[in-house]
């Protein structure tokens, strides 16, 4: 045995694979990343700019796409706008250079509350009721147990599209159409299954012993789940939550079918933002930055539950 | 403390009886060992106790007040997991101070308490760790401490050294022991490890698929097992067992095995003729030319201060144990003797054992 066979670990990657790994991770982040940074260039581009070939990557930022987005205009005569007063802030000015005065606020925000007011309220009944009955399928002896997870799941096997249009109908008749209520209820029930799987997993990997000695040291059952066994399932409710949140977020297809003019979540509305007095890519550029803010904002605070599965390990097996 | 009383407990899942009529009763401040192979109803009858299961029928009676039905946490009990069962996002003193909390305890008595658990347990240096970062003895003794610190009527263990090697389950026995007769407190421990229950408890209770075969002192669960089963599983290697077909009269002092006569301790019990077994330990198995019992040795194990030599006879391969000073051939032809106050006699239908005079001379259990 020579001194230049030195040992090295099957285990441990050597530099070379770390390097060569780290390079191509780094090299997939870029390209997932080029359309999101076009999105947000785009969003402070003027529409000249956006519009302009070769397309530009340095440009003058410009924030009238945001103005374009938060507010709707009026086209009017370059006599009539000088009659007016000094413009009223920003985007009045912008406007003004464009022969327009802002008429009025946009529907953006109210849309945008809608989705935040239905993506998380149906995120939060999807989680609650996954985490009961998940708990409850983990635990109990529950009559024919294996066939009602199968239809929990089975719900999820079908399109969505495929039930919109009874569901249109019947959400016409008992008065859900084009409601909040009608939409968080909705999300919930197509979330709910992914939350009872996702979640029965996560609780089946908590030892019942936990609960079992809290039962023991005087809890009741309740309170052996909410302060034993909730606590330790804090990363599979947060992972839960985060692709709930999503989904909820994201949807279109109901969406467009089932909303309109008081219940209209974000989604449906960005596309309308391209026909109002042309193609206004910018507006629609900002509207879709701000849309990923929600997302981007919930999982960073998330994060940290989601990584403390890591220090999990008082159980011996 | 108390006393604890089971009663004709059954337990059924589905269709599987895991228990069937077990019945025994710890007294106050006793030691009792559940002992038995996995799968024979022992941890299932401790969780009854505890509460964690219901009862498909009988009795569970803590100082005479009947908890059958009544809520884990409404019996006074503690109770030790196998594995430990901490919480993991509480720290060593918020682990051992858990009950407390549960029960209302202001915060001033349940330090004073913690700390004194940890001072009993010597974990003291230990209560502002994370649970997460001891070692299997340290996590075993702030579980014992979570048991300790609220004073309950009685201590319910599931196999809570399993979780252990070798050597800190010699010194878990020992100080489990030690506690035990510190605190005086009532204790059903569950365990597989026959040494275990002979090392601490005072009595143990061997069951066998569901079914409780004997309670007794480990002495005499050793000495005069009350069943086949028991005395199979009880001893290391186990007892010898030599059928023969015969029967017995009251008084009677001697069987009939093969052409000889085998003294045996006198029969409290008449046996029609039918198939019997005879029990020998292997240590009472003495060789001798003039033996009544002939055969091959086919190998020796070697233990230090002893050895097991096996032996091929006309009633099967037979271990005895001799001081390993003696040396055996491989092929050798021995002869073998028993000795006749220590033999036990079963019935090989039932699996009971035959009452002789060996049950007499117990002061034990």
């Amino acid at each position: 045995m020579t001194s230049a066979t030195t040992a090295h670990s099957v285990v441990e990657p050597s530099a070379t694979t770390r390097r060569v790994a780290g390079s191509l991770v780094v090299l997939y982040a870029i390209i997932t990343m080029i359309p999101l940074v076009w999105i947000m260039l785009t969003a402070f581009k003027s529409p000249d700019d956006a519009i302009s070939y070769p397309p530009k990557v340095m440009f003058k930022p410009s924030l009238e796409g945001f103005c374009n987005l938060f507010t709707t205009r009026s086209r009017q005569t370059p006599e009539f706008i000088r009659s007016l007063g000094p413009p009223q802030g920003l985007c009045d000015s912008i406007a003004r250079d464009r022969n327009m005065v802002v008429a009025g606020p946009s529907n953006y925000v109210p849309r945008f509350v809608n989705s935040l007011i239905i993506a998380f309220g149906s995120t939060l009944l999807a989680v609650a009721l996954g985490t009961l009955s998940a708990y409850g399928f983990s635990r109990f002896r529950v009559p024919l147990k294996d066939d009602l997870l199968f239809f929990i799941l089975s719900t999820r096997m079908m399109p969505p599209i495929a039930v919109a249009i009874p569901i249109y109908l019947m959400y016409r008749t008992i008065g859900l159409s084009d409601t909040r209520l009608g939409m968080i209820l909705l999300y919930t029930s197509v979330n709910v299954s992914l939350a009872v799987w996702l979640l029965k997993g996560f609780i089946d990997e908590i030892p019942r012993e936990y609960e079992e000695a809290a039962m023991i040291d005087g809890y009741t059952r309740f309170q052996a789940f909410v302060k034993v066994v909730l606590p330790q399932a804090t990363t599979g409710i947060a992972a839960t939550a985060i692709f709930c949140l999503i989904f909820a977020w994201n949807e279109y297809a109901f969406a467009v079918l089932l909303t309109s003019g008081n219940a209209q979540t974000a989604p449906p509305f960005i596309p309308i933002i391209i026909g109002e007095g042309g193609q206004d890519w910018p507006a629609v550029a900002a509207g879709t930055t701000l849309f990923l803010v929600p997302i981007v904002v919930f999982t960073v605070l998330l994060r940290k539950y989601l990584l403390r599965g890591i220090t999990f390990g008082a159980v011996r097996k | 403390m108390a006393q604890i009383k089971v009663e004709a407990l059954d337990k059924s899942f589905g269709n599987f009886h895991a228990v069937k009529s077990a019945s025994f009763t710890v007294e106050d401040g006793q030691f009792l060992c559940l002992l038995g192979p996995s799968g024979c109803g022992k941890t299932t009858t401790l969780r009854m106790i505890a509460g964690l299961e219901l009862p498909t029928a009988g009795t569970i009676r803590l100082d005479g007040e009947d908890v059958t039905m009544n809520r884990a946490s409404a019996r006074d009990i503690a109770f030790v997991f196998q594995l430990f069962a901490l919480y993991p996002h509480m720290n060593v003193r918020r682990n051992i101070g858990f009950p407390l909390k549960c029960e209302g305890i202001g915060p001033a008595e349940r330090d004073r308490r913690v700390v004194e658990a940890a001072r009993i347990l010597r974990i003291s240096h230990l209560l502002d760790r994370s649970v997460s970062g001891l070692a299997g003895g340290d996590r075993q003794r702030v579980a014992l401490g979570r048991a300790i610190v609220r004073k309950p009527k009685c201590f319910l263990m599931d196999e809570p050294l399993g979780a252990l090697d070798t050597e800190m389950r010699e010194a878990m026995i020992h100080e489990l022991r030690a506690l035990h007769d510190r605190l005086g407190a009532t204790t059903v421990y569950v365990t597989h490890d026959q040494l275990e229950a002979m090392a601490m408890a005072d009595r143990i209770a061997v069951m066998n698929n569901g079914v409780v075969e004997q309670v007794a002192s480990p002495r005499d669960i050793y000495d005069r097992p009350a069943s086949l089963f028991v005395a199979d599983f009880i001893g290391s290697p186990p007892m010898n067992f030599l059928p023969f077909r015969g029967g017995l009269q009251t008084g009677a002092e001697a069987i009939r095995l093969g052409e000889r006569d085998v003294a045996i301790p006198a029969a409290r019990e008449a046996m029609a003729e039918s198939e019997l077994v005879l029990g020998v330990r292997p240590e009472h198995v003495r060789f001798t030319d003039r033996g009544m019992v002939r055969g091959e040795v086919y190998g020796t194990e070697y233990l230090g201060t002893t050895q097991i030599v096996t032996v091929t006879t006309h009633y099967g391969a037979l271990k005895a144990r001799s001081p390993s000073s003696r040396s055996f051939r491989t092929g050798e032809t021995v002869g073998l003797d028993f000795r006749p106050d220590t033999l036990s006699i079963f019935d090989k239908a039932s699996g009971r054992a035959i009452r002789t005079a060996l049950h007499e001379r117990g002061t034990h259990g």
